[in-house]
Formats: C-alpha cells, structure tokens, sequence
C-alpha cells in the first residue's frame, strides 16, 4: 500500500433522527499526519459526523475503518479502537472529582492497566506537552476554558490515539482562551499528529489543515486544500461562509 | 435519691438495648445501601423489566408503615417460609434493611442522574466499557453528591427502630418499658432514653459531617444547581 495508506477511512455515513436526515453520505479518507478541518453552518452534522467515527453516536449506514480495521459493527472491540480514537468536546468533559493528572491518568490505569508509576510518569509528560504540568494537581472546577480543555488534549494524547477528533475545541472559550488552546493544536498537527477537527475559527482551518471540507445539510459541498479554497473561483459557497466569519470578525 | 439508685442497678440492662438499637441502626443502613444502590442503578441503566419491578419494590416498600410491614414479616412471611424460630432482630434488619432500600435507591438515582451526559460520554471515548465508566466516573460523583440526601437516612432510621418493640426486639424502648413495667418509674426512666436517642443522633450526624468535609472535592458539587 505505501504511501497510498490511509489512516482512517470513512465511507458514505447516514445518520437520520427521526425524520430528519443528519447526514447523507458522508466519505472521507486520511493519511497520517493529516490535518482535515470540516467547517460550515451550525446544525449540518459536523459534530454527529465525528461521534460516528468513534460509534458514540451509530450511523444508520456507512462503514468505518480504522488501519483496515472495520470500527462500525465491531461489538465490544469498540472499546479498543476508542483508545485509539481520541476525542476532544466542546465542553471538555474533564472529570470533575479528579485532578488535572488524575483525569489523563484514569484511563491510563482502569484502560490500558499500565502500573501506577508509568501512568503518573505518562500524564505528566502529555500535561507538559500543553504546558499543564504546573496545574497537575488541580481540580476542574480551579481551570479556565483554555485550561481545561488543554488538560483534555493531553487526556487524549495519553491514550496514543491515531487519530484525534476535536469537536468545537473552542466555541466555548473567549478569544484568548481560544487562542492557547489553538496553539497546542497547532504544535500537534506539526509534530504529526493526525487530526480531524470541527471548528468555527477559520484563521486555524486555513493555516493549519491538509484539507478543508465545507458541510452543508448534511453532506461534504465542497472540498479542497485552504489555497485552493481561497483562491479558486468554484468554491463559491465555502468563500461566501468564510466571508460572513471575515465580515463579522471585523465589525 | 431511691430513684437515682434504681436506675443505677438497670444501666447494664439498658446498654445491652442501646447495642441492640445501634446494632439495628448500622445492619439496616448497611442492607439499604447494599440493595440501595445496584437498585438506583439498575433503575437508571437497566432494561424495561429491571426498571418496572424496581419501581414496583419501591412503591411497596415506600407504601406501607413501618409497624404494618413488621407485623407482615414477622408474623407472615417468615413464619410461612418456615423461619418462625428468626429471632425478632432479624426480622426488624430485614424490614427496615429492605425499606431503607427503597429510599437509599430514590437518592441514589438523583444523584446519578445529576451528573451530567457529557462525564459518561468522556469515559467512554477513551475506551472505558460502561461498567468501567459508571465505577471509576459516576459513581465517586454521584455519591459524594448523595452523601447529604442519605445522611438524612440515619435519624430516620434511628428513630425507626423504636417500632421494633411491636415485635419484641430487646431494643432501647423495649427494655425501657420493662424498667417501667418493674420499678414503676416512668418520666425519668422515658426521658432517659430520649436523651440516649438524642446523643446518638447527634453523634452520628456529626460523624456524616465529617465524612461529608473529608470526601469533599474543590469546586465539586456546589453551586452546581
């Protein structure tokens, strides 16, 4: 396969609530190291698309693999290819009774089962990576936004994922605190981390991605490398979206 | 003075009913929180089956008075199941042990329902199995946050056990109204058990306190609502 080997490959993905069709048919492919931004207008499935890939959310059709593996309808060993799917939420979802080490550690110990000392050493490490280790011992409730949601990156990292989904890492965080959590994102897709993120800051997806895909109503519209996005004229709609954020930043 | 000197002669008498009342306190506490809780759970996680004839034990349990439910059992069930040689203390743990049952598992279910989606949802991105989720994530959660609630549980309980003197347990109201009955003796001898009850409330309720304080997590549980 060489270079032609995908990480993770995602084919033409339903999902329908009720009557109202989430997404209709969504593929995709990546590469390792691959950076692919999905932006677009709220509520066209861009979330649910990611919650597909690791089977919190089960798509009525459509395949998913992980290394060739079949994630989708893989019974228990869900719960394998969730280590090596990461995930980052909007809100964190930090755990709130355990300190900053403890939540990149729990999973480390009740998961992995690696012994006490390599799991303490092994959060450490990924707190320091999103310069957390000087807040190791502090809870949640004690954190900003950026802090959180830093020490949530590093809970994903411990867990060696190939893959990281960041759902809206930052539309719950003011400018600043955007823009610490931004950075950390942008030093792991430059150390090679794979990464698929949903996201409104346009700055990130134009600067940082392999690949932006722009959703709407639930389907890929328009996809592309961020030049071509900017500058080719057929990607009209994707222009016009980012023009509104352009617009709207500025005032 | 004859009195005081009365009394004196009984304390040993009337320890033996404060153990018994302590006794019946703690193994009811502890039969409510063993039922307790996988019943909270299993209302919350279980299938529709699990979740109706829980409902059904609470609505049960919950129902009826507490000196009803201890005339069924001691004078029905146990004796229909061929066990009317268990002595009466037994009887009233069961009783008050499945009661409490009840209760424990109604606090123990709002509490897990307070936490929020998005905990389960972390828990399980990382690989953890729903058990894993609910042992490592949940539950330390959701009990610190029934500690309050189910502290409430232990007065209750204490002031329950009184009721077990329908049925003969050799508790502190029984051996009490033996004293009377015997000395005839009555205000003081009553007050003296009230005062009994009394210290034992406050002694545990300020034990929950501690245990409250000592398992409390900065920023965790208040102003949460």
């Amino acid at each position: 396969m060489g270079a032609d080997k995908y990480i993770l490959r995602v084919e033409d993905i339903h999902k329908a609530y009720g009557d109202r069709e989430v997404l209709k048919g969504v593929s995709f492919n990546v590469r390792k190291g691959e950076t692919k931004v999905f932006i677009g207008p709220s509520g066209t499935g861009k979330s649910t698309l990611l919650r597909c890939i690791n089977q919190l959310t089960l798509p009525d059709q459509g395949r998913v693999f992980l290394n060739d593996e079949e994630v989708t309808n893989s019974g228990t060993r869900i719960n394998y290819f969730r280590q090596k799917i990461g995930m980052v939420f909007q809100n964190f979802y930090l755990f709130d009774h355990l300190t900053a080490v403890r939540n990149v550690e729990v999973a480390l110990l009740k998961v992995k089962k690696m012994d006490a000392a390599a799991a303490r050493e092994k959060a450490l490490e990924e707190l320091r990576r999103v310069g957390m280790e000087d807040w190791a011992d502090h809870y949640p409730a004690e954190l900003s936004g950026g802090q959180a949601q830093r020490v949530s990156i590093a809970r994903a990292l411990a867990m060696d994922p190939d893959v990281i989904l960041f759902d809206e890492p930052t539309s719950a965080l003011d400018p600043e605190l955007t823009r610490e959590v931004l950075e950390v994102m942008k030093n792991l897709a430059r150390q090679g981390m794979t990464m698929l993120v949903v996201t409104h800051e346009m700055g990130f997806a134009l600067s940082v991605a392999n690949e932006v895909l722009f959703m709407e109503h639930g389907k890929v519209v328009e996809r592309g490398t961020p030049a071509q996005l900017l500058n080719d004229p057929a990607f009209t709609r994707t222009k016009n979206f980012i023009g509104k954020f352009r617009d709207y930043n500025e005032e | 003075m004859d009195i005081i000197i009365i009394l004196l002669d009984w304390i040993p008498y009337l320890f033996l009913g404060l153990l018994q009342t302590l006794g019946l306190v703690l193994a009811s506490l502890a039969v409510g929180l063993i039922f307790g809780l996988p019943m909270a759970l299993g209302q919350i996680y279980g299938n529709r089956l699990i979740k109706s004839v829980i409902s059904v034990y609470v609505w049960f349990f919950r129902g009826l008075p507490v000196i009803v439910l201890l005339f069924l059992f001691f004078f029905g069930i146990f004796p229909s199941l061929n066990m009317s040689s268990v002595p009466p203390f037994v009887v009233a743990v069961v009783v008050l042990g499945l009661r409490g049952a009840a209760y424990q598992s109604q606090i123990f279910r709002g509490a897990i329902q307070s936490i929020s989606e998005g905990q389960m949802t972390a828990a399980r991105s990382l690989g953890m199995t729903r058990f894993q989720a609910i042992r490592h994530v949940i539950l330390p959660q959701a009990l610190r946050i029934a500690l309050p609630g189910w502290s409430n549980e232990y007065p209750t309980v204490l002031t329950d056990t009184a009721i077990c003197y329908a049925i003969g347990v050799q508790e502190l109201l029984t051996r009490a109204t033996y004293m009377v009955a015997q000395t005839y003796i009555t205000m003081p001898i009553y007050l003296a058990i009230a005062g009994v009850y009394i210290l034992l409330n406050y002694a545990g309720m300020k034990a929950l306190n501690m245990l409250e304080k000592k398992t409390s997590i900065p920023g965790f549980g208040q102003g949460a609502l």
